[in-house]
């Protein structure tokens, strides 16, 4: 008896292996018959696999909608208001992915001698131009995948530039406690020492710590500016003239570079190197986790460490050239997340030096339009004019038994994409909340309403907010049953 | 700007609400002394003006598409599937972020979950991570992991890895006191030369790595490597063209602990070398210690089936500066698309299509041996890649081929100068009779 399905949307319970069924071909490959002996011939039996991997056999029409369906399950820029802090989540426009696509982007390969290819270099040539400009950094690489990439790459220039002036004792690294996770994990795996600095009262670095902790072994301090409070570290100047004074390098995390642009460049701020995430301030779009592209830009001193190739302009010739014998050395296959790349030069060709600017300004504004309207309801531990993003706190609704976490997950009901909760560390039942610029005042007013709803709701009745989200293809996950049981493939049924 | 919602009435608005009356007022915090002004940038382009500008860089590169190339060499040109750009253009999975909160994206979770599940049956491993950001750094990365695990600090690689690989991992190892031997290779079969690893494997050696296909597309033979490998108490690290495991022997089978390589061939395309994507995929014995996000099986309050991100105790997230990764944005749209090519090829197709690639490549070599000037360096078994040895320096031949408007492979006289005469032809299943006729056709008359 067919069943009415109460939800006209909901998820098919199905994996793809499960779909799968003897004699089902999802795609039609050439015939073979070039060569006339056996080909199973040519290959020694000691080489053979001996039993097929369990792929599934699907038809092309069952792919495309079960991707299709997947996608539904989903919430996306495109579908749903994206708040997640520090992670810079606005519009990613559609012409930059159909220039993307352009056969002569995509259909070149990364060895193709240089002369057919000047039309790629030039456009990565161009891109490193004016990253350096909007940063204010001497030269970039483009290579980093990611910005823990970067980041890694970041530390990697730190070792070397220390190492080539005979300060290989220096193995110590400062981060802030509001620092995002991959600063020190970045630094760790490259052999350096983390040492924590405490915020202030004011949410900043506080510059009498850092003045104890600075000294003849430190390599780098990395710092985030605005920080992950979203608040602008003001100090900055003194704190660069201080780290310089005792020999140490400084090191900007550019995941809040956001707040910036037009108004403040790194360089200026006195950062030896910078990492910068293309998929957030530059509008590339995240792909559900990558891929992302996370270009390091360097002052002068340290040009000579970047990894090799860098891009080369000579006598009307783009080249792709091995940097000084001083370089850290090859950081990834071949020369960076192209594709990404591609699309940020199209972003900053549409925006220009103005619009970038007013990107940052609408960014700032949204931000400070929702804090100053959310904060009737919910703490805001640091209740001072934000830059890009604010923390708020659900420590008030906590009194009724209610986390972060089930505000996020209400907010899922009320048709919006939680923030980030529980970060920065600093601040208890945390929502990290960015709106970014590419949202209409309409958006943000609704937001509000839901966000103040919720916590009425917190208050009368909590249970609808602990128990959310409601409407959901799947309800609240149990993480703790996945981590202690882990099942992490599809085993086929014997 | 038609990216920007708001209007200038909205502003007004918007800072009316604040008390304030100037959007300066908010970047009151930033010093006078190191305040911006513009940037010296070309003046915005429109939409019109930005494509037509930059189908204009493009139109200035040669393609695959209207030029015949036989470049392989890490990064391989096989067909993509016209589905694969529409599913994923879907905009709930491009413009997702990483799925941190499932109930928002059980979409993405379910394909990161088949795609560790499809990538561990390519394999034949038990685990497979989310993905990372190419075949170098997922190699670099286990190398990392082995250090860690045994405690030792010497690593061994086959010099018939990719050059690239090698140098990646140099890169990553100068942070540690890590130490890299090369082992050379059988100058008959092009394959590792066991002899000599295993006078290397003594008890300091934390891992050994090795490709096959090899840089030069030789398939290698790695019977009995495993058992010594690990009587060292090393690991043994194994990267495959994942295509040619729809009929060569799996990293599995070849006793890894990890597989870990480029999934590039996988539907992803050109892309002047990027995005690629990274596999990375161990036994059971490592799975709480695998750098990167994975997705697990759980259930809901519904006692519904539904999939998360777990074992998040080892990402940077949680464990900072102990992490065992600092990894974070991997290559997740990659991996998706890995997952839509090998549904769509499936069971049969995986073996038809490492088939095409095997008898194009013997196809090639058949026509080769004819030729009077040109032979191989190896007797070998080769997937779809093999190492010519050219009468002249390859630079000769490459230039007359491309005054016949063909790219013919790559020169590896610098990567390995005992091979001043190698050139390296990759023939992929896009590659027809008439076009590995026209190329040798050619060879014969340099």
């Amino acid at each position: 008896m067919y069943q009415v399905p109460t939800q006209s949307l909901t998820m098919d319970e199905k994996l793809i292996f499960e779909k799968s069924k003897p004699g089902k071909e999802g795609c039609s490959l050439p015939r073979e018959g070039m060569v006339s002996s056996g080909l199973e011939s040519g290959i020694p039996p000691s080489l053979k696999r001996t039993a097929p991997p369990v792929l599934p056999e699907v038809s092309e029409p069952e792919i495309v909608r079960h991707f299709t369906n997947l996608s539904r399950c989903n919430m996306g820029v495109d579908t749903n208001f994206y708040p997640l802090g520090s992670c810079t989540m606005k519009y990613n426009p559609r012409v930059n992915e159909t220039i993307a696509q352009l056969s002569g982007f995509r259909d070149i390969h990364p060895l193709q001698p240089a002369d057919t290819t000047q039309g790629m270099l030039k456009l990565l040539y161009e891109l490193e131009r004016h990253l350096s400009l909007i940063c204010g950094m001497e030269r970039f690489t483009l290579q980093p995948a990611a910005g823990a990439h970067g980041e890694l790459c970041g530390m990697m220039l730190v070792r070397a530039y220390h190492k080539k002036h005979g300060n290989g004792k220096r193995k110590k690294v400062i981060v802030p406690d509001s620092s995002h996770g991959t600063n020190p994990a970045s630094a760790a795996l490259f052999g350096f020492e983390v040492v924590v600095v405490p915020s202030n009262e004011r949410g900043r670095v506080d510059r009498g710590t850092l003045d104890r902790v600075l000294n003849d072994e430190t390599a780098c301090l990395m710092m985030t500016n605005p920080n992950t409070l979203g608040l602008f570290e003001d100090e900055i100047v003194p704190i660069a003239k201080l780290t310089h004074e005792r020999g140490g390098l400084l090191y900007y995390d550019g995941a809040n570079l956001n707040a910036c642009l037009g108004k403040v460049r790194p360089g200026d701020m006195g950062f030896d190197i910078v990492h910068l995430n293309l998929h957030k301030t530059f509008s590339t779009p995240h792909g559900g986790g990558g891929p992302g592209s996370g270009p390091v830009g360097v002052s002068k001193e340290i040009v000579r460490f970047l990894p090799s190739p860098l891009i080369a302009f000579n006598k009307g010739c783009y080249t792709l050239e091995d940097s000084s014998p001083d370089s850290i050395g090859r950081l990834k296959l071949f020369h960076g997340n192209i594709g990404v790349l591609v699309r940020a030069y199209a972003y900053i060709r549409s925006m220009g030096s103005a619009g970038l600017a007013q990107a940052s300004e609408d960014a700032v504004l949204s931000a400070n339009y929702l804090r100053n309207k959310i904060s009737k309801a919910y703490d805001v531990p640091y209740n001072d004019f934000c830059m890009h993003e604010f923390v708020a706190s659900a420590a008030r609704q906590n009194l009724k038994g209610v986390h972060a976490g089930d505000i996020a997950k209400r907010l899922i009901d009320y048709g919006f994409h939680p923030p980030t909760v529980y970060f920065p560390l600093i601040v208890k039942e945390a929502l990290m909340i960015e709106p970014t610029e590419t949202e209409p005042k309409e958006t943000l007013e609704r937001f509000i309403e839901a966000m103040l709803a919720i916590a009425k709701e917190a208050e009368e009745n909590p249970d609808i907010v602990k128990k959310a989200p409601h409407t959901t293809v799947v309800g609240r996950c149990d993480e703790v049953l996945a981590a202690r049981e882990p099942t992490l493939c599809y085993q086929a049924p014997k | 700007m038609s990216y920007l919602p708001l209007t200038s009435s909205d502003r007004g608005a918007m800072l009316a609400s604040l008390g304030l009356k100037d959007i300066e007022e908010l970047f009151r915090s930033i010093p006078k002394s190191i305040r911006s002004k513009e940037y010296d940038l070309p003046l915005p382009a429109s939409e019109l003006e930005l494509v037509n500008e930059l189908e204009a860089l493009a139109a200035q590169n040669r393609t695959s598409k209207t030029t015949l190339s036989f470049l392989g060499a890490g990064c391989y040109d096989h067909y993509v599937p016209a589905i694969i750009p529409h599913l994923i253009s879907r905009g709930e999975f491009l413009t997702a972020y990483t799925p941190y909160q499932p109930e928002a994206s059980q979409g993405l979770l379910q394909t990161i979950y088949e795609y560790q599940s499809l990538i561990t049956a390519l394999t034949g491993m038990d685990v497979s991570n989310a993905s990372h950001y190419d075949g170098a750094t997922s190699v670099a990365e286990a190398v990392l992991v082995s250090i860690h695990h045994t405690q030792r600090k010497k690593v061994l690689l086959a010099r018939t890895l990719h050059p690239d690989y090698r140098q990646v991992i140099a890169t990553y190892l100068k942070g540690g006191d890590g130490e890299i031997k090369e082992i050379p290779f059988d100058k008959a079969t092009g394959s590792i030369d066991t002899a000599a690893l295993y006078k290397e494997l003594s008890n300091d050696v934390a891992a050994v790595v090795v490709s096959t296909p090899n840089f030069f597309g030789v398939m290698e033979d790695l019977e009995g490597l495993a058992e010594r490998v690990h009587e060292s108490g090393a690991l043994f690290i194994v990267s495959s063209h994942p295509l040619s495991l729809g009929l060569f022997r799996t990293p599995r089978e070849w006793g890894a602990d990890f597989a870990c390589g480029e999934g590039q061939p996988l539907g992803l395309g050109l892309n002047f070398g990027g995005p690629l994507l990274g596999y990375f995929a161990a036994t059971n014995e490592f799975m709480r210690k695998i750098p990167g996000r994975i997705v697990g099986l759980t259930k809901d309050n519904r006692g519904q089936r539904a999939f998360v991100l777990t074992l998040q105790t080892r990402e940077q997230h949680i464990r900072r500066e102990r992490a065992a990764s600092n990894i974070c944005s991997n290559e997740a749209l990659c991996a998706l698309t890995a997952s839509i090519y090998l549904s769509a090829l499936g069971k049969c197709g995986l073996e038809r299509i490492a088939r095409l690639n095997l008898e194009r490549v013997q196809y090639l070599k058949e026509k080769i041996k004819k030729l009077k000037h040109f032979s191989f360096y190896f007797s070998s078994t080769n997937f779809n890649e093999c190492l010519i040895k050219c009468p002249t320096g390859p630079k000769k031949i490459l230039d007359a081929l491309r005054g016949q408007g063909i790219i013919g492979g790559l020169d590896v006289s610098s990567y390995y100068p005992e091979f001043p005469d190698g050139l390296l032809v990759c023939v992929t299943e896009t590659k027809t009779k008439g076009d590995i006729d026209k190329f040798v056709d050619l060879l014969s008359k340099v």
